[in-house]
């Protein structure tokens, strides 16, 4: 009897899943997103999905970017991809070098939407594209670096303003240290605020070949420009000890030392300003303020930090037919509210921007502040060096710049050394990058 | 009349061994032979073709400085963790085996560390060890340099070395247990009763009735800590500061699955399963030829 039963139920299970099925086609959409942000994703998965009844997105997240990286080529090679992945800024090259993914603009054509690709915020857009200017993915979520400052702490020293120049701040940090905190700025040996947006701000070269995106033959040249009299001043207020290291290592990290009050500024994403509200000490008044400039020089656009969404080869027509529609969906105005609203990134159009200045989002709270990004990234028109990062193997090179940094700041060598040295041997990387793409054209 | 089972057939026999055949093949010979060809060659991550450029890969390897650096801090990792665990598991296996009060409950207990995964047991090590909220947090507001794994190199290495002995001593303490119970007690008893004190029975004895499974233990505790030093690393240090915790199976990690360089990270894989084939059979030649198998 209990077989029976058993047996019935297993048969109609298997039925109403049949007959879903048939109804909805199924795709899949990786994505590197996990805590809060992975519930947003899985959120607006679950939107898409109320929205419409032809199309089923699943939503998996792989744990980290890397992961979801790693897992969408070891799918790929295998033939078992995912429709959709998320992948992050380091890994675009490689992607787009290659023959695994279906350009943005042409599946939006073949499935008949029209996408109005000007929308796009230029900074953002000209980060993505390739040498002609054409979107092969989807901008998705997307971040700057800011400056978060502690009003509470700023008032003691009688400032009410962040500091706009280096020089200024400085100022402050002795100010901050003279006033007695311990911490005046917190900072984690991460390249991405110190080298790679300080060099966008300034308009300095990081690569040449326009930071690598002119071509594969690229070499860095971050060790030749304002950047290193920039790491100079930064090392000597290390020494001073206003600048302090917190990592997960110390016991605290950036955003834990600065929302717990320890750490009066730091440079950190925009994408944490939600969760720096969450987890912030009960009362305290802090703000966000674009990156400082060198005094007497042109502030120019931020980069575009976080990942985009690219279509993936070897899918079904129908399938190709249901992410398009949800590229569709996620592009609209009201899903970019949503979004943003509920994670700390940035709508990454125009007309996103706009609907939420006229929802009234950023008079309010939580999320005033958060339009100082935008603004970060339309500081000026893109350029030539703003335009963003485009080098092969960009996670080892990373890692050689970090590894310098600890060396740096750990006093074994000189900021000369320890930059000439990452120089080296990230040139390595690129160069090795270059041979396994030889014959390849950067598109 | 025949005693012993036989088969008839050679097929039987082949058809006992094909399953023990297909898993080694597939997990091992597989994908050694696909490391192999990526060695020799350039592979691109997508997929799309992979050029053929002979030992480049593995000169480019031998070529870094911080590949030797790597191989080094290796084998101080495999001597240092090796040392630490079997001592420890010895002495603890060596008081459990005397029935010392209250054994029962520590042989389970000394057990448990083995089942903690590593990334866990990592976890908590870098709570720990946090100069700002560990154990010497106060020590370390006297004095910032006296333990910051964050910057100094030693420290973190000290750091990995400790946690990866402390999961790994649990595991020699089974093996080591086992084989002090496997002896003889009328040995044990003789000799006591000849007058030899406790300590002249475990180095007289004890110790050298279970050099097999020392020498066994050698071998198990330096190849492992070859390979399975990966997730202890990657949650505690990320291979830093600066490189003085990268150990090489987390090089091939970053390398091939971070850097997405597949074929620098599958030569690397080949020299690593080289070099332990090397120290193994270094430890066959040299060290086993002092083992007494009874």
């Amino acid at each position: 009897m209990l077989k029976k039963i058993l047996m019935s139920a297993v048969l109609s299970a298997a039925l109403v899943s049949n007959v879903y099925a048939a109804d909805r086609v199924k795709f899949d959409f990786w994505h590197g997103l996990t805590g809060n942000l992975g519930e947003v994703v899985a959120e607006v998965c679950k939107r898409f999905n109320d929205s419409q009844s032809d199309y089923e997105i699943v939503c998996t997240s792989q744990g980290s970017y890397p992961n979801a990286l790693q897992n969408a080529i070891a799918a790929y090679r295998a033939k078992k991809g995912p429709t959709i992945v998320q992948i992050f800024d380091a890994g675009t090259l490689d992607l787009m070098l290659s023959d695994a993914y279906v350009p943005a603009r042409k599946l939006m054509e073949d499935n008949g939407y029209k996408i109005d690709w000007d929308d796009y915020v230029p900074a953002i857009a000209n980060y993505y594209a390739d040498s002609k200017g054409v979107l092969n993915s989807f901008p998705f979520n997307s971040s700057t670096a800011l400056l978060y400052w502690n009003k509470d702490a700023f008032a003691k020293i009688g400032k009410t303003e962040a500091p706009k120049t280096w020089e200024e701040t400085f100022d402050a940090l002795k100010a901050l240290k003279a006033a007695g905190y311990e911490c005046p700025m917190g900072w984690e040996n991460d390249t991405w605020q110190i080298m790679e947006q300080f060099s966008a701000i300034h308009a300095l070269p990081i690569a040449s070949q326009s930071n690598g995106y002119k071509g594969l033959n690229a070499e860095l040249q971050f060790n030749k420009t304002k950047f290193m009299d920039y790491l100079k001043l930064f090392k000597k207020g290390y020494d001073d000890g206003l600048i302090k290291i917190k990592s997960p290592e110390t016991g605290e990290d950036v955003d834990q030392a600065f929302a717990n009050g320890n750490c009066q500024m730091m440079m950190e994403s925009v994408a944490d300003h939600g969760s720096i509200g969450k987890t912030q000490k009960p009362g305290m008044n802090w703000d966000v303020a674009m990156l400082p400039v060198m005094a007497g020089m042109e502030r120019h656009n931020t980069f575009v930090g976080g990942a985009s969404l690219w279509a993936l080869q070897g899918k079904s027509a129908s399938e190709y037919k249901g992410a398009a529609a949800f590229f569709n969906f996620i592009a609209k105005p009201e899903s970019a509210l949503f979004w943003s609203t509920n994670t700390g990134y940035i709508p990454v159009t125009k007309s996103g921007f706009e609907f939420m200045k006229a929802q009234g989002f950023y008079d309010k709270a939580p999320y005033k502040g958060r339009e100082v990004a935008i603004a970060s990234l339309n500081a000026s028109p893109v350029t030539e060096y703003t335009r963003g990062i485009r080098l092969g193997g960009y996670t080892q090179v990373r890692k050689e710049i970090r590894d310098a940094f600890t060396e740096i700041f750990a006093n074994k060598v000189s900021v000369d050394e320890g930059m000439n040295a990452a120089v080296e041997r990230g040139n390595i990387v690129l160069r090795k990058f270059e041979k396994t793409y030889a014959g390849k054209v950067m598109p | 009349m025949e005693k012993r089972a036989t088969f008839s057939k050679t097929s039987i026999g082949v058809m006992f061994i094909l399953p023990q055949v297909l898993l080694v093949f597939t997990f091992f010979y597989w994908p050694t032979g696909a490391a192999m060809y990526w060695a020799f060659t350039l592979e691109r991550p997508w997929g799309g073709g992979n050029e053929w450029v002979g030992f480049d890969n593995f000169r480019q390897v031998f070529a870094d400085r911080a590949y030797w650096g790597s191989i080094f801090r290796s084998l101080v990792f495999a001597a240092a963790t090796a040392t630490l665990s079997m001592g420890f598991g010895l002495l603890l296996a060596v008081a459990c085996d005397r029935g010392l009060k209250g054994y029962q409950a520590f042989r389970t207990v000394f057990v448990w560390p083995y089942a903690v995964v590593a990334p866990a047991a990592a976890l908590a090590f870098r709570f720990i060890f946090a100069p700002e909220a560990g154990i010497f947090a106060a020590l370390v507001k006297q004095n910032p340099a006296f333990w910051n794994p964050a910057q100094n190199g030693y420290h973190a290495m000290a750091m990995i070395i400790i946690c990866y002995s402390w999961k790994y001593a649990a595991y020699c303490f089974i093996f080591f247990l086992a084989a002090l119970q496997a002896i003889p007690r009328s040995v044990i008893e003789a000799s006591a009763l000849d007058g030899a004190g406790m300590l002249r029975r475990v180095f007289d004895i004890q110790l050298p009735l279970i050099t097999p499974t020392f020498f066994f233990m050698l071998v198990i505790s330096i190849t492992d800590s070859f390979q399975d030093s990966f997730g202890i690393v990657d949650v505690m240090t990320d291979g830093g500061p600066a490189k003085a915790t990268e150990l090489l199976v987390y090089k091939i990690y970053f390398d091939g699955f971070r850097g997405l360089d597949y074929s620098g990270a599958a030569a690397q894989s080949i020299v690593l399963m080289l070099i332990m084939m090397v120290l193994t059979f270094f430890q066959f030649r040299y060290i086993e030829r002092r083992v007494h198998y009874s």
